[in-house]
């Protein structure tokens, strides 16, 4: 009913044409010629990767390149998204190893759960990004793909210190 | 030294013709690459540096992209005009650029000849007159492509450029006074016998300033394109060359604004603190010095458009207005007139094109300038909804209101 306007006191200095545009021109000016520049030019500079990055899985090997896995099953139970498929086998001495092995990084949800069930450290979670293919069919990792990634992998979260310091 | 005739002319026009065309169209290409480069740098990014050292063939790439990338017709465009607006924005913007003398006479065997490409009479409204038709293309293009934001930014453009052309053409009058010719060689002669029209016209100068801003479409006036109103204003419908050729119809008329406030008030190709380059038998030393000098200004104005462009935010349309007509117009009007005094009061006196001359004029229009200054500095805005509310004003309104919310209240109790 009652017109609300609200009328804004500015100072002289912030609404005038020159003043303002000159200062403007300077301020661009400025950083025009400054040479700090704050993109990160990526395939030559990358950002740090944060230690609890969750990226595609690696399955880390014992010192004779075999797979640590066990094939005792927790992870497939774990993995809420369904996306690792374990068939178990056992050789003569009674070892039991992974026949087939594979995560279907489509499917992953990237919880990290699987790295935090497994008992033998042998599933993790990568500290990677770069997983560009060029068909579908290979976002499915068997068990050699997985076990020769190098790439650094998730420090999991610790309860007793949770800021990760 | 004479001019050459017959055959030689035919062939030394046509030199000239394809020497200036690879210089701006080169240039034309390197000022988007400048463009985006020099946003960058003021936004504290690198830019395009990845195609060619420091994105030098970023150009060539976009150029080859534009080419092949497929174009869309609207269904409900109309057909013959959308073809042909970019044409008609692309013809005037290359045309202007052959009245513009590019440096001092050039001796050839077979005469000397001068480096404008069509060295006219009526050089300075043959600019004014081709610039002008720039518009038809830009409003065509958005009245043709039947998109409600197109239209807007082909009326926005069409009314922009018509309301700045007047202040244009008036801050050039001044130029006239004073050369007596519209030639663009006698201008610059002028200017060479006496000193540069910014610093005898320097009012005429910034005035002309901004209608060039207005005039090539570029920010703080780029209305007609205004991505944040109106998608991309008359070009939203355009893909692929026909959306290059708008774009180089823009960076073309930037570098002709460029080109010809440096001959209009920065001396042309005249060097500055001597006068070797306008005296004595041509010699072609003297036309690549005078031709890179006013190269060299026509690129701090391309730069300059750049600079202000990543600066200023876009004035609002009614602002836009007002500037064009409310304070350029009647400023510029006051100032032909008083120029015109002056000169008159100067040729009574009897004081020649000499010092006191100069003098005279500079410190007129350094107080004009104050003037201006001081009242534009006041925290005003151009604008006619600007008028800033009163206590008193704001008190009647409110009256006013309340009055009307009681009449309606009896009212409705009456029924």
């Amino acid at each position: 009913m009652a017109i609300g306007v609200k009328v804004v006191e500015r100072p002289t200095g912030e609404v005038s044409y020159l003043r303002s545009t000159l200062s403007g021109l300077a301020t661009t000016f400025r950083h025009l010629v400054d040479p700090h520049k704050v993109t990160v030019q990526y395939p030559e500079q990358r950002w740090p990767i944060a230690p609890r990055w969750r990226g595609t899985h690696r399955m880390l090997t014992t010192e004779d390149g075999k797979a640590k896995c066990v094939a005792c099953g927790l992870c497939p139970t774990v993995c809420p998204a369904n996306c690792i498929k374990l068939v178990p086998g056992e050789d003569e001495q009674g070892n039991r190893y992974p026949l087939v092995f594979e995560i279907d990084e489509f499917r992953c949800i990237f919880c990290g759960y699987c790295q935090e069930v497994c008992p033998e450290e042998a599933i993790h979670v990568g500290r990677h990004f770069e997983n560009a293919e060029l068909s579908r069919d290979r976002f499915v990792y068997d068990l050699a793909r997985l076990t020769s990634q190098t790439h650094d992998v998730c420090e999991l979260w610790d309860p007793a210190d949770p800021k990760g310091e | 030294m004479s001019e050459p005739t017959g055959l030689a002319w035919v062939a030394l026009s046509f030199a000239k013709l394809l020497a200036i065309f690879v210089v701006y169209l080169g240039t034309v290409a390197y000022t988007t690459l400048a463009e985006r480069r020099i946003s960058a740098w003021i936004q504290d990014r690198h830019g395009p540096n990845r195609v060619g050292p420091q994105g030098l063939f970023q150009p060539i790439a976009d150029g080859i992209k534009n080419l092949l990338k497929e174009e869309t017709i609207p269904g409900s465009a109309s057909p013959w005009l959308f073809v042909l607006a970019p044409a008609l924005a692309f013809v005037p913007a290359f045309v202007t650029w052959a009245v513009i003398p590019w440096g001092a006479p050039l001796p050839t065997p077979w005469g000397t000849i001068s480096l404008a490409v069509a060295d006219l009479p009526v050089g300075f409204l043959f600019i004014l007159a081709i610039s002008s038709l720039g518009v038809y293309g830009i409003t065509l293009a958005g009245w043709s492509s039947n998109n409600k934001y197109s239209l807007l930014g082909g009326l926005r453009s069409s009314a922009q450029m018509v309301s700045y052309e007047i202040a244009m053409g008036l801050s050039t009058i001044p130029v006239l006074l004073l050369a007596g010719n519209v030639a663009m060689g006698d201008i610059v002669a002028q200017q060479q016998a006496t000193s540069w029209n910014a610093v005898l016209l320097s009012v005429a100068f910034l005035t002309f300033l901004v209608s060039a801003f207005a005039e090539t479409n570029r920010l703080p006036f780029d209305l007609p394109e205004a991505e944040s109103e109106l998608v991309a204003g008359y070009h939203t419908e355009y893909s692929a060359m026909k959306y290059s050729m708008f774009m180089i119809a823009e960076y073309a008329n930037m570098m002709t604004a460029g080109a010809f406030i440096s001959t209009l008030f920065l001396g042309g190709w005249d060097i500055p603190f001597t006068t070797w380059d306008s005296t004595g038998a041509p010699s072609a030393l003297k036309s690549a010095a005078t031709f890179a000098m006013l190269y060299a200004k026509t690129l701090f104005w391309l730069f300059f458009f750049i600079w202000v462009r990543w600066t200023l935010p876009r004035f609002r349309y009614d602002q836009l207005m007002a500037l064009g007509w409310r304070v350029l117009l009647p400023l510029l009007l006051a100032y032909i007139v008083l120029i015109a005094s002056v000169l008159l009061a100067l040729d009574a006196v009897g004081i020649g094109r000499g010092g006191a001359y100069v003098a005279t004029l500079f410190g007129v229009n350094v107080a004009v300038v104050a003037v201006v200054a001081f009242w534009l500095d006041r925290g005003r805005l151009v604008s006619p909804a600007a008028s800033r509310l009163q206590v008193q004003e704001l008190e009647r309104l409110r009256q006013v209101a309340a009055r009307r919310a009681a009449i309606a209240a009896a009212g409705s109790r009456g029924t």
